[in-house]
């Protein structure tokens, strides 16, 4: 990768072009590990428990909410492909 | 974290792999402008849709992190990933099936060249003291006026224009290996 000829407008212009990503996308991301294992854990008790299982077929985002689960997108993308309605 | 930046990189992703969670964090936040780039710029997606191309790159990059051979080529592995989401993402909302990705691509490469150099600049910042990072990041990157500036970093609005000279100096002097790279313990 070539860095030569760093005239200060070229510098700025380099350094313009990776503005920040918003905290919020970047967060999301950061957490994966944990949303995977929270993941882990629904389907460990779904699997366990017929009932939860059939909430989460009816309404994952609700049946998630009442068992202390935040349904991210990551998690309800998931889940609705493992207990497809 | 200091160091030539597929060195960097490798470390990271060793760590990653072994399940260290901080590595990832820090994984993240070292090439998350680069992917939101990448999907906004040279494929000049959506905001929604670099927000989910940005999700679903990471996503992958955690699942296959263990097929990747060298670790010291993430870079260029994660670009490849990129490009492929944000194609597919492309795909997925034309109403002609047949987009052609190979166009896509060769349509991008120019700007995808231009933001490898913009990294490469970036782990030039990173090596600056944290003063010029952080006047350099919000002026650049941030697209502050010199008059937040000056309120954020506590300093007279009038001196800000010849800090960013200085800093930019700096770094030119960095990228060209005039100064050696600073040691943070």
């Amino acid at each position: 990768m070539s860095t030569g000829n760093h005239d200060a407008e070229r510098l700025g212009e380099l350094l313009s072009a990776l503005p920040a990503v918003p905290a919020a996308v970047v967060t999301a991301a950061q957490e994966l590990p944990r949303m995977r294992r929270e993941l882990d854990r629904i389907v460990e008790l779904a699997e366990a428990d017929a009932a939860f299982r059939q909430a989460l077929v009816d309404d994952l985002e609700t049946a998630l909410r009442a068992s202390g689960y935040e349904p991210n997108r990551i998690v309800v993308e998931e889940l609705r492909r493992r207990f497809p309605a | 974290m200091e160091g030539a930046p597929d060195a960097i990189d490798a470390a990271l992703v060793a760590r990653c792999r072994a399940g260290d969670e901080a590595a990832w964090s820090e994984l993240v936040e070292r090439y998350s402008r680069y992917v939101y780039a990448i999907a906004v710029q040279a494929f000049r997606l959506s905001a929604a849709d670099a927000d989910d191309v940005f999700q679903e790159c990471f996503v992958r990059v955690y699942e296959r992190l263990g097929t990747l051979r060298d670790d010291a080529a993430f870079r260029p592995w994660l670009a490849q990933l990129t490009r492929r989401v944000c194609i597919d993402r492309l795909r997925a909302g034309a109403r002609d099936a047949e987009l052609d990705g190979e166009a896509l691509a060769e349509e991008a490469a120019d700007e995808l060249y231009r933001l490898e150099e913009a990294l490469a600049v970036r782990d030039a910042l990173a090596t600056l003291p944290e003063n010029c990072r952080e006047i350099l990041d919000r002026f650049f990157a941030r697209d502050e006026s010199y008059r937040a500036i000056g309120e954020a970093l506590d300093l007279p609005a009038g001196t800000i224009a010849s800090r960013i000279s200085r800093c930019l100096g700096r770094l030119r002097e960095q990228l060209e290996g005039r100064i050696p790279i600073a040691v943070e313990s």
